[in-house]
């Protein structure tokens, strides 16, 4: 049995904003428990720096329920911590053992630049997305949702893939910053459904390139994203991308760019 | 004030229709020159700011969060009602209008309510042809669960992430319109104020969460879908970020708040564990379809659960309740909960929890289907307790999840601020003072994709708006006073924390505005907040500047306002001498132990009018019409 | 960078079914060698070949080396492997040994300037005299090995690359890569190997 309450060293990494030099500070997280999760774990320790008149750690969270795929950073070289599946407002302490020392640093990535402490700003996810990650529907101009009928092993390929949160732990461990996974898995999932045929070219061809626009890295499909990836979302929807991708590529016409007003 | 509900005359059937024939249009060609803005970017926000922009308006749309794919809507789990009767077994719009009424207690607008029902049609389909992964039968066709409070297979579901997949939906749709260039997104920018020129709605205030730069923004009307308040119980399945802010600052601005108390409590989260808890964890209702809830039947019994034999179990939801059993609305099951645990009989080290029990359904029907069913919210509950659910029966206990009350609204969704709408959970249109499972999401879409896109034409069509730009003496009036608002919270530089503020604040709430309330608590607790309001303001310790990203500060503009908004769901609580859906008051109850209400006498619902800081809010009172779902005791049994 | 490092995956196959002639006998190989120079328009195509195959997998690698590191400037503190392989995680260094290893394999075995005892004709003796140096044949080996590791992440990848995964038939895919990884590793290592062990008998003393 591992005690109940247990003291861990953090390292955190500090930066006052996008512009200013950041640097590891030590910290020391006493009498933890081992039913708290990591975050409530930092929100002790924030609490205790602000008593003592120093700036909390800044970290991003909202749901803590591991769904809006807002919180994350490494741990220890991890990201989202060492538990697989799960990110790091779920991540319990149990998981850790007295007086483990623990290195907290954000995610690093050209298109993720640092904001503060451990705070991302990871708005090219949005641009990938704007970029073609839709299928393109008047409101209001839709059959009856039986009209099409889906198998049920599309259904569930596309679920699978749909159900990333966009938290950019992918990027974050990929050796190359790439975006791949993310990426695959909007094009995998909306590519899988009969309802996102028409566009399917286009927004591979779209999405690809705002991939590069970004800056993110390329793909040597090396798989430390999938083992990240808290809703492990599998390396083939990359694969699934890259189908897509060279299809539409060889296919293409050109007309693809016409994107925008 | 004066409540004009706009409610349409004749046949409820035939009244949207009506309406709609009746509004306004605005020439396709001159939407791009009308401004809209929409704060939220949850279902309702996004969807509306989506169709809006597809409309050809030159929309603005903002979010707290750091991509509009965050809102809180991201965490519903369970699923979405729509009356499409797939499943022959009975359904009709008629039948959900019906059940949401009476699961609403009598306490919501008819008219509304039908039209939600029939838009929930249009939302499925628009939902799949958006590509939305809904769960489908090995036929093709679209497959259906069971929800609380209704007898038909009514709920549309992706597997326990529903809310997830709705959301992304509307935001693809946004971010279309994004790169199509008729949404402008402003992502970590929060609204601190609403700017009313000539009496209209003409644009807000807001901080760049990045920057802290203070920012105008100006538009011909304003569009508020923030979400529900139920942070105010610092304890709550709502995401960290959720807030009144937006709403409670309309509402200071002019906009009457419906009907504040009416708060909904989940009666399947994961029991508190410790005093570091920083949120309360949602287990889907829909575990209750193949869950079966119990707890000991004799009081102090520390067994384990597999110890327990069958006959000294009490499965009390299906003893009460035996038409509906472990089905029961929300209300009902939470306050049964509370029930059993006051008797002493409740479960867990901290006795407040009751046995949500899986052995039956995992014998029945093998654990492969179950781990179908539920895997991810198993998996969730294992994650978080580090217990098996497959073996052991989860532990459960209620918590505050939704919130019925908001910003008052017409039938047109138009708040007391002409050219101010409000949208989604921040309304307290159609659930009156109980929500059905798996009706907050078809209510979000339905505002946004299939109601605002008329209303606002109309507003927009009928209103003459003068140009307004920034540069009006009204945008600098409230840019001051937010300057010096945020001036003061950073000065005061006292010994406490701004969560400690909202954790006590919470536990009044939750004590006396929560599962029961009664006259004595709610008095007492208007006097409690009122001295915790004065201390925060005298003592909260706000640490860093304004200049930059500083979580604090954000944290403590939304516990200043649920220091204000507290108050007035208790004084609401108060008012309200009667019990119904989710407002439990306990001098007012049957003999069983039932909520009582009072048709003669609180038929309405009670908008509140800000009068001033620290002066007592004005009542008014829209009448309620029941002319098609009769008031009757609602009866489960 | 598929198609390129397919094309050689290729070529590696072809080279060593040619080489494995070398336990036919003299004859065979020699044969065989005379036959590929016999007919110099195919030779020098395929040798240009595989020189642009060669040279624009390298350029699509130098391309692919400048984007990555761009893509992440600042390299973390502390930083743990997960799931990678290290045959993945060490193309950056499998591939210029190899590319290295290709220029003095030329020298050696093809132009000869690197070769104390070359004959033109001979590629046998080529090739029993040049193992019989231990060193050669160490680093033949050694490069071997990381030719082995590149193809057991590069087949993988190129699949995945060409938008080919799964989840039925890419394990049994990635099995079949590796098992074939370890025989051609088994096959291109058993000539240095026989040859020191003489196992291999020399065709005929030269001076
Ligand atoms: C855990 C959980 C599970 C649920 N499950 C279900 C279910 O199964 N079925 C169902 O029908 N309902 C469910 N609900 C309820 C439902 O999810 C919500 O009522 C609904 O999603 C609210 O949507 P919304 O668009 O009104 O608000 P939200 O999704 O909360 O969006 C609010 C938006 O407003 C923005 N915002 C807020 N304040 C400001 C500000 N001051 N400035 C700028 N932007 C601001 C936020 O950034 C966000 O974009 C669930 C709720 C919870 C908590
Ligand atoms: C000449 C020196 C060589 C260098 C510098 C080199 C380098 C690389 C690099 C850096 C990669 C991509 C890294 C990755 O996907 O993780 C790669 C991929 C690959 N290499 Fe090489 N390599 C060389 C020689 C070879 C040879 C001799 C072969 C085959 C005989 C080969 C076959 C492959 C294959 C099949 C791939 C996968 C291509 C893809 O996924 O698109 N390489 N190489
Ligand atoms: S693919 Fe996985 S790791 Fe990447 S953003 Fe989506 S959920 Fe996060
Ligand atoms: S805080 Fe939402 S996923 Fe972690």
């Amino acid at each position: 049995m591992k005690p109940a309450s247990m003291n861990l060293t953090l390292h955190v990494w500090r930066q006052a904003n996008a512009a200013a030099p950041g640097r590891m500070e030590r910290y020391d997280a006493p009498n933890v428990s081992e039913d708290m999760s990591f975050l409530e774990m930092l929100d002790v320790v924030n609490e205790q720096l602000i008593s003592d008149g120093k700036e909390p750690i800044a970290f991003e969270h909202d749901c803590r329920e591991g769904i809006c795929g807002s919180c994350g950073f490494m741990v220890n070289g991890v990201a989202h911590g060492p538990q697989k599946g799960t990110t790091i407002c779920q991540l319990h302490m149990r998981h850790f053992k007295d007086g483990e020392e623990l290195f907290l640093e954000p995610w690093r990535a050209t298109a993720f630049p640092v904001l503060k402490d451990l705070v991302v700003d990871r708005a090219a996810f949005d641009r990938i997305i704007a970029a073609g990650g839709y299928v393109s529907v008047r409101t209001g101009s839709a059959p009856d949702g039986n009209a099409i009928s889906v198998p049920k092993e599309a259904a569930d390929i596309a679920m699978d893939a749909a159900a990333c949160i966009g938290c950019g732990a992918c990027v974050a461990a990929c050796p190359n910053a790439a975006a791949a996974l993310f990426t695959g898995a909007k094009i995998s999932h909306l590519g899988t459904l009969p309802q996102g045929q028409a566009e399917r070219s286009r927004r591979a061809l779209r999405m690809v390139e705002q991939l590069s626009l970004e800056q993110f890295g390329s793909c040597t499909n090396i798989g430390e994203c999938v083992a990240a990836c808290p809703k492990q979302i599998p390396l083939e929807m990359i694969a699934r991308m890259n189908r897509d991708h060279l299809k539409a590529a060889w296919t293409s016409r050109g007309e693809h760019r016409s994107g925008g007003e | 004030m004066k409540l004009d509900s706009r409610i349409p005359s004749g046949p409820i059937e035939q009244a949207w229709d009506k309406s709609r024939f009746d509004m306004k249009l605005v020439n396709p060609a001159n939407k791009r020159k009308f401004s809209v803005i929409v704060v939220g970017s949850g279902l309702a926000g996004g969807s509306a700011a989506a169709s809006l922009g597809e409309l050809g308006y030159n929309v603005k749309c903002f979010c707290f969060q750091d991509s509009p794919r965050r809102a809180h809507s991201i965490a519903a789990q369970g699923g979405i009602n729509a009356a499409k009767n797939y499943q022959n077994d009975g359904d009709s719009i008629y039948r959900l209008f019906y059940d949401t009424v009476k699961g609403g207690d009598f306490r919501a607008r008819e008219y509304n309510v039908y039209r939600l029902a029939q838009n929930s049609v249009n939302i499925i389909d628009q939902c799949v042809a958006q590509g939305v992964p809904f769960a489908r039968e090995y036929g093709g066709a679209l497959a259906n669960r069971s929800f609380g409070g209704a007898q038909v297979s009514r709920t549309f579901y992706a597997r326990g992430q529903t809310g997830q997949q709705l959301l992304l939906g509307a935001y693809q749709a946004l971010e279309a319109q994004v790169d199509a260039g008729s949404v402008k997104m402003y992502t970590r920018t929060e609204m601190l104020d609403l700017v009313i020129i000539n009496g209209k709605a003409r644009g807000i205030v807001t901080r760049n969460l990045v920057t802290g730069q203070i920012e105008s923004h100006a538009a011909d009307a304003v569009i508020l879908a923030t979400g529900g308040y139920g942070n105010v119980f610092y304890l709550s399945t709502n995401a960290k970020g959720s807030n009144c802010t937006a709403i409670w600052r309309a509402h200071k601005r002019g906009a009457a708040f419906a009907n504040p108390c009416f708060t909904q409590i989940h009666p399947t989260c994961i029991p508190v564990s410790g005093d570091y808890q920083s949120k309360l964890t949602l287990m889907s209702e829909s575990l209750r379809n193949d869950g079966r809830i119990w707890v000991p039947l004799k009081g102090g019994d520390k067994r384990a659960p597999s110890q327990i034999p069958e006959n000294e179990r009490d499965y009390y939801l299906e003893r009460r309740y035996p038409s509906f059993g472990n089905l029961v609305p929300r209300d009902v099951a939470s306050r049964a909960a509370k029930a059993v645990c006051d008797e002493g009989r409740g479960v867990g080290e901290t006795g407040l929890g009751v046995y949500l029990d899986f052995a039956d359904s995992i014998n029945r029907l093998g654990r492969s289907a179950i781990e179908e069913r539920y895997g991810n919210l198993f998996e969730m509950y294992n994650r978080i307790t580090g217990e098996d659910p497959y073996t052991a029966p989860m532990r459960i206990y209620p918590a505050i999840h939704y919130t019925m009350g908001g910003l008052w609204v017409d039938y047109q969704l138009m708040s007391t601020i002409p050219g101010m709408f409000v949208l989604g959970e921040a309304n307290f249109s159609d659930h009156g003072a109980n929500r059905l499972g798996a009706s907050a999401l078809m209510q979000g879409l339905s505002d946004g994709y299939f109601v605002i896109p008329y209303t606002l034409g109309n507003y927009l069509a009928s209103n003459k708006l003068e140009k307004v730009d920034t540069s009006a003496p009204e945008f600098a009036a409230v840019t001051k006073e937010v300057n010096d608002l945020v001036a003061q919270m950073l000065s005061i530089k006292g010994k406490r924390t701004v969560s400690s503020y909202h954790r006590e604040l919470g536990k009044i709430m939750w004590d006396n505005c929560g599962m029961g309330r009664n006259a004595a608590g709610l008095s007492n607790a208007i006097t409690q907040i009122q001295g915790l309001r004065h201390e925060f303001w005298n003592n909260v310790n706000v640490p860093g500047s304004g200049e930059d990203l500083n979580q604090q500060l954000e944290n403590a503009g939304r516990v200043a306002d649920f220091l204000e908004l507290g108050e007035l769901m208790c004084r609401d609580a108060l008012h309200r001498n009667e019990s119904c859906g989710g407002h439990f008051r306990e001098e007012y109850q049957t003999e069983e132990g039932e909520a009582m209400r009072d048709d003669e006498n609180f038929q309405y619902a009670a908008a509140w009018e800000y009068a001033g800081q620290d002066t007592e809010p004005i009542l008014n009172k829209e009448p309620l019409a029941f002319d098609y779902v009769h008031p009757a005791q609602r009866s489960y049994k | 960078m598929a198609a390129t490092g397919a094309a050689l995956y290729l070529f590696v196959t072809v080279h060593l079914l040619g080489n494995l002639q070398v336990f036919l006998g003299p004859d065979a190989i020699n044969h065989y060698a005379a036959a590929l120079k016999s007919v110099p328009e195919i030779l020098w195509g395929a040798r240009l070949g595989l020189l642009a195959c060669v040279g624009l997998h390298i350029l699509t690698t130098v391309q692919l080396a400048r984007i990555n590191n761009k893509a992440r400037p600042t390299a973390y503190a502390k930083k743990a492997n997960s799931a990678s392989t290290a045959a993945s995680r060490t193309m950056y260094l499998s591939g210029p040994t190899i590319a290295a290893f290709i220029v003095y394999h030329l020298l050696h075995l093809t132009v000869g300037s690197a070769h104390p005892q070359f004959s033109e004709t001979d590629v046998y003796s080529n090739m029993v005299f040049g193992f019989r140096v231990w060193w050669v044949s160490a680093a033949y080996i050694i490069a071997m090995a990381l030719l082995c590791t590149h193809l057991r992440h590069g087949v993988q990848s190129m699949f995945q690359s060409l938008g080919f995964n799964h989840p039925k038939h890419s394990p049994r895919i990635q099995k079949f890569a590796n098992a074939v990884g370890i025989l051609y590793f088994a096959g291109f290592a058993s000539m240095p190997l026989a040859a020191l062990t003489g196992i291999l008998p020399p065709f005929f003393e030269r001076l």
